[in-house]
C-alpha cells in the first residue's frame, strides 16, 4: 500500500519535471539560428509565400505564447505535426520508437544477462585466470568506441563470415503486418518463425555493438559489489549452516550485491534509449535517435521537442521502476 | 568416559600473506567431551577464533591454511574431510554463532527462510514443514509471536533478538557440538545474561557441547566446564573452572585474573598485564610469554615450556610451575 502511494507520488513528481524539461527543450530550440520556413519552402521561395508561412505555423507570435499553445497540445496527447513531412508526430514517432526500445532491450539482456555473471564468477573465483581474463575483456569493451565497435563487427561477421546481416531490422523485401511496430512480437503474432529468426539475426550485432558498454560496466560493479559482500558476517553464516559455495554466491551474497548493480542497469537504459544515435546510424537501424538526428538536419523544431521529450520521460520512469526495485529487493527500504 | 566429541591435537593454521607466512594457531590441542561447556579464554589475537573456524574449515583461504595437527571430530578428521563431508558436518552436526548478531544474519531475507534453510539441507524436509520446525525453535529460544518473527527480516529486531535467532538457527538440526565465538561480547549486559541463560539450557537440555571462545571471564565463570587458557597461538594453561579461576598457575592466567576489577578491596589503579599480546610468529624462542612475565628468567627466553600437569585434571606451560 505505502508502495502505491509512493508511485503514485513519484508519478505526480513527473509533471514539474517534464514541464521544466519542455521549457529547457524549448528555449534551447528558438536559440539557435535559422529559420523553420525557410528550410520548408526552399532557398527560391518568395518572400510574402516564407512570411505567409511563418504566420500560419505560429512563428510569428511571441515565444510564450508558442510555449504554451505546444504545452496545450501536449496535455491533448498531441505532439503537434512534423514541419518536414506534415504527418503528427505522436503517429510518426511510434515506429521508431519500437525499434530503439526493441534493440535497448536485446542488448541490455545481453549486457546484464553476461555483465552480471562474469562480476559474479570474477568475485567467486578471485585473482583466477578467469576474473583476469574477465576484467581485461571489460576494460577492453569501456575502451571501444561504439561506432568502431559496430564497424568491427560488420566487417567480420556480416562482411567477412556472411553470418549475419548488418543493415536495418529485418529483409525488407519479406515484411510482415506492423501491429504493435516491435518486430519480434509482429513476427510472433504473424506466426512467421522464418521471419521471426531473421529479426534476430538482424538484432544480434547492433544488439552487441550498444551493449558491449554496459555490459563492461556491469559487470565491473558486480565483481566489486560482490567482493564486498563476500567479506561480511552473513555469508560466513551461510556456510556455516552447510551451504554449498553456489547456494552462499548466488543466493545469499547476489541479492545483497545487487543494489549498486541495478543503478547502474537504469542508467544505461536509459542512456542507450537516448543515445544508439551511433549505432543506429551504423546499422541503418530505424529507430528515435535517428528520427532526432535528421530532424535537427530538417530544423523540424516541433520533432526535436518531442523527441527528446519522450526519451525525458523515459528515462525519468525507468529510474521510477529502478527505485521500486530497490525495495524488492532490499526490505531495509522502505518507501514513505 | 565415553569418546570425546572433538580432539582438536597440534593444529597448525597458518596464514600466508606479503609479510610472510604467520602462524595465528601453532600447535594448540583442545578436547571437548560430550555434553561438556569448554571455555577457550584469551586476549584479541591469541588464535581463539582461528581455532573455533579451523574446526568448522571455514578459514578464509587464501590467506589462512592447517597446516598441521588433527581435529577429530567423533573420532573423524575433518582436516582431511571433504568439502562435500564437511557440507554435511557444518550446521547440522557442529553449529557456530558468531560475535556479531547485528551483521551474522542476511538482511535480506527472512528469519523463517534463514532458519529453514538449514533444516531443509540436512533434514531433508519440503518448505513448510522447515518453516513449522523454525517456529518451533524460536519459540524453544524464547521468542515471543514465534510465529510473526519468521516472516520479518534480521533488521526488525533488536540484536539480542538476533542473537536468539542464531541461536536458534545453530540448535535447528540438533548439533551435538555448538561453537559460540564471542556470542555475549556485542550485547548490553542484561541481554548477555539472558543469552547465557539459553545457552546454558541448550547445553542441559538436549546435551549439546558448547565450545564457548570469550574474552570474558565472569562468561567462563558462570557458564564453562572446564577452561582453556591461550596465548599467542597456543594452549598455555587448562583445567576444571575453580581450579583455573581459584588456583591458576601459569602468569598469564593469574594476570588475567588480577586484571579483573574486585568488589572487596578499592583498588586505585585496575591491574594490567605489562606489554602487548606479540604479532604471531614474531617470538622464535622460548616462552611466547616470557616478554611480558614478571618471573621470566634466562631459561623462559631460550626454552619453549612444555604443557605439563600440575594438578588434577590441570595443566600448565610454564617452567616455573
Amino acid at each position: 500500500m505505502a508502495l502505491l502511494a509512493y508511485t503514485i507520488r513519484r508519478l505526480l513528481m513527473l509533471i514539474p519535471v517534464l514541464l521544466g524539461m519542455s521549457l529547457i527543450v524549448f528555449a534551447i530550440i528558438h536559440a539557435i539560428p535559422g529559420d523553420p520556413a525557410l528550410t520548408i519552402l526552399g532557398e527560391k521561395a518568395s518572400p510574402q509565400a516564407l512570411a505567409d508561412l511563418r504566420e500560419q505555423l505560429g512563428l510569428n507570435n511571441p515565444w510564450y505564447m508558442q510555449y504554451f499553445h505546444y504545452l496545450g497540445n501536449l496535455l491533448k496527447g498531441d505532439l503537434g505535426v512534423s514541419l518536414h513531412s506534415k504527418a503528427p508526430i505522436t503517429v510518426e514517432m511510434g515506429p521508431y520508437l519500437a525499434a530503439t526500445i526493441e534493440l535497448t532491450l536485446v542488448s541490455m539482456l545481453f549486457a546484464v544477462f553476461i555483465g552480471v555473471n562474469a562480476g559474479i564468477i570474477s568475485a567467486w573465483k578471485q585473482n583466477s585466470w578467469f576474473d583476469y581474463t574477465c576484467m581485461l575483456i571489460a576494460l577492453i569493451g569501456v575502451s571501444m568506441p561504439v561506432f568502431w565497435l559496430g564497424l568491427m563487427e560488420q566487417w567480420v561477421f556480416a562482411q567477412e563470415l556472411k553470418w549475419l546481416p548488418s543493415i536495418g531490422r529485418d529483409n525488407p523485401r519479406d515484411p510482415v503486418a506492423e501491429i504493435t511496430h516491435f518486430y519480434i512480437i509482429d513476427s510472433i503474432l504473424a506466426g512467421r518463425w522464418d521471419h521471426f529468426r531473421d529479426v534476430v539475426e538482424h538484432l544480434i550485432l547492433p544488439g552487441i555493438a550498444l551493449g558491449t558498454i554496459p555490459m563492461a560496466i556491469i559487470a565491473r560493479i558486480t565483481r566489486s559489489s560482490m567482493l564486498e559482500v563476500m567479506r561480511s558476517d552473513y555469508i560466513r553464516t551461510a556456510r556455516a549452516k552447510g551451504l554449498g559455495q553456489f547456494f552462499v554466491v548466488y543466493k545469499h551474497a547476489l541479492k545483497n550485491a545487487l543494489i549498486p548493480v541495478l543503478t547502474i542497469v537504469g542508467v544505461q537504459v536509459g542512456l542507450l534509449i537516448g543515445g544508439a544515435v551511433l549505432t543506429e546510424t551504423i546499422f541503418g537501424w530505424p529507430g528515435v535517435g535517428r528520427y532526432i538526428y535528421t530532424a535537427i538536419g530538417n530544423r523540424d523544431y516541433p520533432v526535436i521537442q518531442s523527441g527528446i521529450l519522450v526519451i525525458a520521460t523515459i528515462f525519468v520512469l525507468i529510474n521510477l521502476v529502478v527505485d521500486l526495485l530497490y525495495a524488492y529487493v532490499d526490505p531495509r527500504i522502505k518507501y514513505r | 568416559m565415553s569418546q570425546p566429541v572433538l580432539e582438536i591435537e597440534n593444529l597448525q593454521t597458518h596464514f600466508f600473506t606479503d609479510r610472510g607466512q604467520i602462524p595465528a594457531v601453532d600447535g594448540v590441542t583442545i578436547t571437548v567431551n560430550k555434553g561438556e561447556v569448554l571455555g577457550i579464554v584469551g586476549e584479541s589475537g591469541c588464535g581463539k577464533s582461528v581455532t573455533s573456524l579451523s574446526v568448522m574449515k571455514l578459514v578464509p583461504n587464501p590467506p589462512g591454511k592447517i597446516v598441521g595437527g588433527s581435529i577429530k571430530f567423533k573420532g573423524e578428521d575433518l582436516v582431511l574431510a571433504s568439502e562435500k563431508r564437511m557440507r554435511e558436518i557444518r550446521g547440522n552436526e557442529i553449529a557456530m554463532i558468531f560475535q556479531e548478531p547485528m551483521t551474522s544474519l542476511n538482511p535480506v531475507y527472512t528469519i523463517g527462510d534463514q532458519i529453514g534453510e538449514a533444516i531443509r539441507l540436512h533434514m531433508k524436509v519440503g518448505k513448510k514443514e522447515a518453516l513449522g520446525r523454525a517456529v518451533e525453535m524460536l519459540k524453544k529460544v524464547g521468542i515471543p509471536r514465534a510465529e510473526g518473527i519468521v516472516r520479518e527480516y534480521p533488521h526488525q529486531l533488536s540484536g539480542g533478538m538476533r542473537q536468539r535467532v542464531m541461536i536458534a538457527m545453530a540448535m535447528a538440526c540438533n548439533p551435538e557440538l555448538l561453537i559460540a565465538d564471542e556470542p555475549t561480547t556485542a550485547l548490553d549486559v542484561t541481554i548477555q545474561a539472558q543469552i547465557l541463560d539459553l545457552m546454558r539450557h541448550v547445553n542441559k537440555e538436549s546435551g549439546t557441547a558448547i565450545l564457548l571462545i570469550t574474552h570474558d571471564l565472569g562468561v567462563v565463570a558462570e557458564m564453562c566446564h572446564r577452561v582453556v587458557v591461550m596465548y599467542a597461538g597456543n594452549v598455555v594453561e587448562e583445567g576444571d573452572v575453580r581450579t583455573i579461576l581459584k588456583e591458576p598457575k601459569h602468569p598469564y592466567t593469574i594476570g588475567l585474573l588480577n586484571s579483573l576489577p574486585k568488589l572487596e578491596v578499592s583498588q586505585e589503579r585496575l591491574y594490567s598485564i605489562p606489554g602487548n599480546v606479540p604479532i604471531p610468529g614474531s617470538i622464535q624462542m622460548g616462552c611466547r610469554f616470557s616478554p611480558r612475565c614478571e618471573q621470566a628468567d634466562d631459561k623462559c627466553r631460550t626454552q619453549m615450556p612444555e604443557l605439563k600437569t600440575v594438578g588434577a585434571n590441570h595443566r600448565a606451560r610454564c617452567w616455573m610451575t
